[in-house]
């Protein structure tokens, strides 16, 4: 494309500003997490003796071990399950057109809209009802639950995208439905399946808000919520919140890092979809 | 299909039952609740310590929407116009970045920037602004849009690059018919680019409507709503009365209103930018 120089000039200095603007606060808690325990040191100061140490301490003390595992089993407890339900609401809303499909996708549909704070209050009592409080399983099935409108969502819009002839073909030669659905379209929906599940396992690791007010113990709750207390503990000592922000952000980002196409492209799907 | 109903029942239609079936309770969550009708209601709409929040969401809303989405209009026409390069990938790949960390780092993060001893204030200092340097969050006139910088920061990215995508489907010839009557990028923009991603802007507006609306653990790990009631927005003031004040019925009330507010807001963007598409 043809562009005046001017403009390639401004638009490239524009666009290493906002480069900078997100990339800066990064390096900040970088820095500042290099300083001795305790101290306050300024935004951006490279610290005289670096306290790489700081990093294991973190790692200590937030019980990071512990913390990948619980994280691990939730998004282990709600991914796949997740899946499943979706992929099989969504071939039978948007292949199989069942009777009713309409409404029962626009019912999923305001389930899309819905913020998590409408329906938090009931599910603590829930929870509590049934004697999951404070247990991962009261993380789990609620996101299972608050997943499913985004995946059936996103399953229906590839089944429904999916050309006749091949349904066709199938029911010619004899296919029953879970034949159709098992040996056909499943593996003909991997790669949508495959970005919903990125997609998902981000969130789950991600939640906060249900973490927060079902799971008490940190150690129990997703990487995020821990995170949340982890704050909660610390927030004077900068150079170690910094520190422990960098250890807990580190899994998702090189996961950020190595998925990165794959990643953006997912999400934005997820979007334009429907 | 019958599962997935099972589950969305179960755990999500099922909560919003009781949520607007609390909501018409005074309940503290333990004893027997009291029936008292549409009182929790008047409440939201009439006391300022509930309306409040709502106003303050409106206000959220300019940053964590209505600046994103313009912003993130001009980064993506400028990355679609001139940096179709190497350049322009990694500038889209680091402004992504911060839409993949929980929410909850993003304000611990700029909870530091902002603070006193801050980036911020450095960088204000550095360029002969060291009068207006303060803690940032912790300024009853300042803390909102200290929030709401860091709903940008977090916004962009997803903004842009979802723009981006958008006008990668725009048919070139469009913009050689345009360059050819000697548009600049300003020309190009409205009458090229803008009309043609129309969809992406609404769905950009919806999402992050949505984030503002009910904007939760950002504003929780920053200021927690201070200082005084200033950054408070109805997902804090949700939690503060549930959890901690105990009035079920009134943070009830509360969060079937702030469903409500979601659907009014976004109902009609989706009208006005998908009427030509079903």
């Amino acid at each position: 494309m043809i562009a005046t120089r001017t403009e390639k000039y401004i638009g490239h200095l524009f666009l290493a500003a906002l480069m900078l603007f997100t990339v800066l606060p990064f390096v900040s808690i970088f820095f500042t997490a290099l300083h001795p325990s305790g101290s306050l040191p300024s935004g951006l100061e490279w610290p005289d003796e670096p306290q790489w140490g700081n990093f294991v301490e973190a790692f200590r003390v937030a019980e990071m071990g512990e913390l990948v595992v619980s994280s691990s089993l939730i998004v282990i407890g709600v991914v796949p399950v997740s899946l499943a339900f979706s992929t099989m609401a969504g071939f039978a809303i948007g292949l199989l057109r069942i009777p009713g499909a309409r409404w029962l996708l626009l019912l999923f549909i305001f389930g899309l809209t819905l913020p998590f704070e409408g329906i938090v209050i009931p599910l603590y009592y829930l929870a509590r009802e049934i004697g999951i409080l404070n247990t991962r399983l009261a993380i789990v099935l609620p996101l299972i639950g608050l997943f499913m409108p985004f995946g059936v969502f996103w399953m229906r819009a590839h089944f429904a995208n999916m050309p006749n002839e091949i349904t066709e073909s199938a029911r010619v030669d004899g296919a029953s439905t879970w034949d159709l659905f098992r040996r056909i379209h499943l593996p003909l929906a991997r790669g949508p399946i495959a970005s919903l599940a990125i997609l998902l396992s981000i969130w789950t690791w991600n939640q906060f808000l249900l973490a927060l007010v079902l799971v008490e113990d940190p150690t129990q709750r997703t990487m995020a919520g821990a995170l949340g207390a982890f704050q909660g503990h610390y927030a004077t000592d900068i150079p170690l919140l910094c520190a422990g922000t960098i250890v807990i952000l580190l899994p998702t980002f090189v996961i950020f890092v190595v998925l990165q196409r794959q990643l953006v492209t997912a999400l934005l799907q997820g979007s334009v979809k429907g | 299909m019958v599962p997935a109903l099972v589950m969305y029942g179960l755990f999500v239609l099922q909560p919003l039952f009781l949520t607007i079936q609390y909501s018409f309770y005074d309940w503290d969550g333990v004893g027997p609740g009291e029936w008292v009708g549409l009182d929790n209601y008047v409440r939201v709409f009439t006391d300022s310590d509930l309306l409040g929040p709502i106003f303050n969401s409106f206000r959220l809303l300019i940053f964590f929407s209505v600046i994103p989405v313009t912003l993130g209009v001009v980064t993506a026409s400028l990355i679609h116009r001139i940096a179709s390069t190497r350049f322009g990938s990694v500038a889209t790949t680091v402004i992504f970045l911060p839409q993949v960390i929980p929410l909850v780092a993003s304000g611990i993060i700029w909870g530091w920037l902002l603070a006193r001893p801050g980036v911020v204030n450095q960088i204000l200092e550095a360029i002969g602004l060291g009068g207006i340097a303060r803690a940032w969050l912790g300024d009853f006139g300042t803390a909102l849009p200290a929030v709401g910088m860091i709903g940008i920061w977090v916004l962009l990215g997803f903004c842009t690059v979802l723009l981006q995508t958008g006008m990668a489907k725009i048919n070139p010839e469009l913009y050689e018919a345009a360059r050819l009557d000697g548009a600049g990028w300003w020309a190009e923009l409205r009458a090229v680019t803008l009309p043609g991603i129309k969809y992406e802007i609404g769905v950009c507006l919806t999402v992050t409507a949505i984030a503002a609306l009910a904007a939760f653990d950002i504003v929780y790990v920053s200021t927690g709503g201070g200082p005084g009631r200033s950054t408070q927005v109805p997902g804090i003031k949700i939690y503060i009365e549930a959890f901690l004040q105990r009035r079920v019925g009134l943070a009830s009330a509360l969060a079937v209103a702030l469903v409500v507010l979601v659907l009014a807001v976004i109902l009609p963007v989706q009208r006005l930018t998908r009427e030509d598409q079903t």
